[in-house]
């Protein structure tokens, strides 16, 4: 009895270390979006205070908002990522989700030669391509395009590659029943197949958006013009405009964030299911 | 018979056709394209003039050159052990059976949902020598304060390092998390049965379970940080004195490529970066034998 206790007493010591730990991490990891949003509310005098102040003023000091929006239009970078997020996540879900059926469920030739494509480019780094990327869109031209930020990223490997896996842990007899009933392979594959892959696609969807919304070399090369510039590659030419204006910078920051932060907190489970998923099954 | 197999043929290569032609024509295409124009110097007005070895010749010879791939070098041995370390921790912190996991799990995921252009931005507002908050923080420990972080060039690689670390740990805690809740509790209940201790478990049953996972963990953080370019660019400013001292290869292809328009050394310098990841991701693979249990 008496042991048992005291092992009760170790648990109970370790959950607080535990806590401890865990809740020190969780400052470090929140405050500096704590400060970037309070000093996006502050005057530029303010932010030079000794020692420095945690809150503004006043919450009510919307000035760096309006100067920010004022040289960046930032509603056109919303649509702007927007479109390349969603366009980016169907294309990878479609045509991921068509050839990954066909790598794991169907016999046809070439099938290893094809497959071998999809990992030579899942091994290679993304700005080996970069270059001949820029040049073919310049010749088509169409910089300073939403095709253009959508461009590198048609087709999936990473994709196809992770969906494969999936589909591959669906039974055969399954759809063999439904060939068996008429279906046509495409059929099959639509009707059967396709609907298990519910949470496969949802996984693949978060990274895929993910990766568009913080990729920042691409955007930055293909699109200059303003109008057509993303939250990431627009941000960036925020810095030289306002140096030092801490104030600016910090509100152009906080509106480049909030919209992702806020699809994050309401599908939260899912963003963290579907990474940890893309992870163990890659 | 024979009809059926056909069908089945033409319904694969159907299927596999987009992303097939997708990938030839954006990634298979544009390598071997680079691979080509490394052998070339480009001119002004898009003419190419063959020069052979030569791009290699003068980026062996270029200090600035030798200095990126060091400090690429340097920004992953920053990196890759802490980042790790600390995921694997927060992980088997997370596995416990404690209240709040679910919003833990999320604090810390949190910076990956955020631009690394917004990340970037605070961090360099957080290391500001003058009214950062940081060196604000080291007075008020009494502890030395006057740091230059991002434009001194002992400090530089160093804050763009801290930066990435805190931006990528819950990543990781997040993948190893799932590669812990794989493992059976019924290990551990034998394990305590037989008089083990917290550390003996973790040693002899977590960290063999969970090795393919940490791999995996591995060779991505590795890549990532040999392909840094975001953050330095964010933080580090083309008039900063510490440029020398935080210039990665890939910021020094982003420049040499697209800012001063050396097509053909630019790409001669990315065929360097795909090398190094190439030969580092062998030896972690060749090296993964000696530590990676699979067979469970």
């Amino acid at each position: 009895m008496a042991q048992k206790e005291s092992t009760k007493n170790k648990k109970n010591k370790g959950n607080i270390a535990i806590y401890i730990f865990l809740t020190l991490g969780s400052v470090v990891m929140i405050f500096p979006f704590v400060w970037m949003i309070t000093t996006s509310f502050k005057t530029v005098p303010e932010t030079t205070l000794i020692p420095p102040t945690l809150f503004p003023r006043s919450f009510k000091n919307i000035k760096a908002y309006q100067q920010v929006t004022n040289s960046l239009p930032f509603l056109k970078l919303y649509y702007n990522t927007l479109m390349m997020i969603v366009l980016r996540v169907l294309c990878a879900v479609i045509f991921s989700s068509m050839a990954a059926y066909a790598f794991a469920k169907l016999k046809f030739p070439l099938k290893n030669i094809f497959f071998f494509i999809v990992l030579s480019q899942l091994m290679l780094p993304a700005q080996v391509f970069i270059l001949p990327q820029y040049e073919m869109i310049s010749a088509m031209g169409q910089t300073d395009s939403i095709f253009a930020l959508v461009f590198p990223a048609i087709v999936s490997a990473f994709g196809t590659f992770f969906l494969r896996q999936t589909y591959m842990g669906i039974p055969d007899d399954l759809l063999d029943a439904a060939k068996i009933d008429g279906c046509s392979y495409f059929g099959t594959f639509i009707k059967i197949a396709f609907p298990l892959t519910k949470s496969s696609i949802a996984a693949l969807a978060v990274f895929t958006a993910l990766f568009a919304y913080s990729d920042l070399m691409w955007p930055l090369i293909v699109n200059t013009r303003q109008d057509k510039l993303t939250l990431s590659s627009g941000l960036s030419t925020l810095r030289g405009q306002f140096a030092v204006n801490y104030p600016n910078l910090m509100a152009g920051s906080v509106l480049a964030m909030v919209p992702m932060i806020v699809i994050y907190i309401i599908f939260q489970r899912q963003f963290i299911e579907g990474i940890a998923l893309t992870g163990t099954k890659a | 018979m024979e009809k059926k197999h056909k069908k089945e043929a033409l319904a694969g290569i159907l299927m596999v056709l987009p992303t097939i032609v997708g990938l030839i024509a954006l990634n298979f295409y544009p390598l071997i394209r680079t691979v080509y124009m490394s052998f070339f110097e480009s001119g002004a007005f898009g003419s190419w003039r063959f020069i052979g070895w030569d791009n290699y010749v003068t980026m062996f010879q270029t200090r600035s050159f030798w200095k990126a791939t060091g400090n690429t070098f340097l920004f992953m041995f920053y990196t890759v052990p802490v980042t790790i370390i600390f995921g694997l921790l927060l992980a088997v912190m997370l596995n416990q059976k404690i209240k709040g996991k679910t919003v833990f799990r999320a604090i810390y995921f949190l910076p990956m949902v955020v631009a690394p252009a917004a990340v970037a931005m605070v961090w360099k507002w957080l290391f500001n020598t003058d009214f950062g908050i940081i060196n604000q923080v080291l007075k008020a420990l009494h502890l030395p304060y006057e740091i230059n972080w991002i434009s001194n060039s002992k400090t530089a690689l160093l804050a763009c390092a801290i930066v990435t670390i805190w931006s990528s740990v819950g990543y990781d805690a997040i993948l190893l998390l799932s590669g812990l809740q794989g493992i059976s509790k019924t290990y551990y209940e034998a394990a305590r049965i037989d008089g083990a201790t917290l550390f003996q478990q973790f040693r002899k049953i977590t960290l063999p379970l969970v090795s393919p996972t940490l791999f995996f963990v591995l060779i991505m953080r590795v890549m990532s940080s040999l392909k840094v370019f975001d953050i330095v660019y964010m933080m580090i400013e083309k008039t900063n004195p510490a440029i020398r001292s935080t210039e990665t290869i890939l910021y020094n292809f982003y420049q040499e490529t697209f800012v001063k328009n050396n097509k053909g050394y630019g790409a001669a310098i990315v065929v360097w970066s795909v090398v190094i990841i190439s030969v580092i991701t062998l030896i972690q693979f060749i090296g993964q034998k000696k530590w990676v249990t699979y067979d469970v």
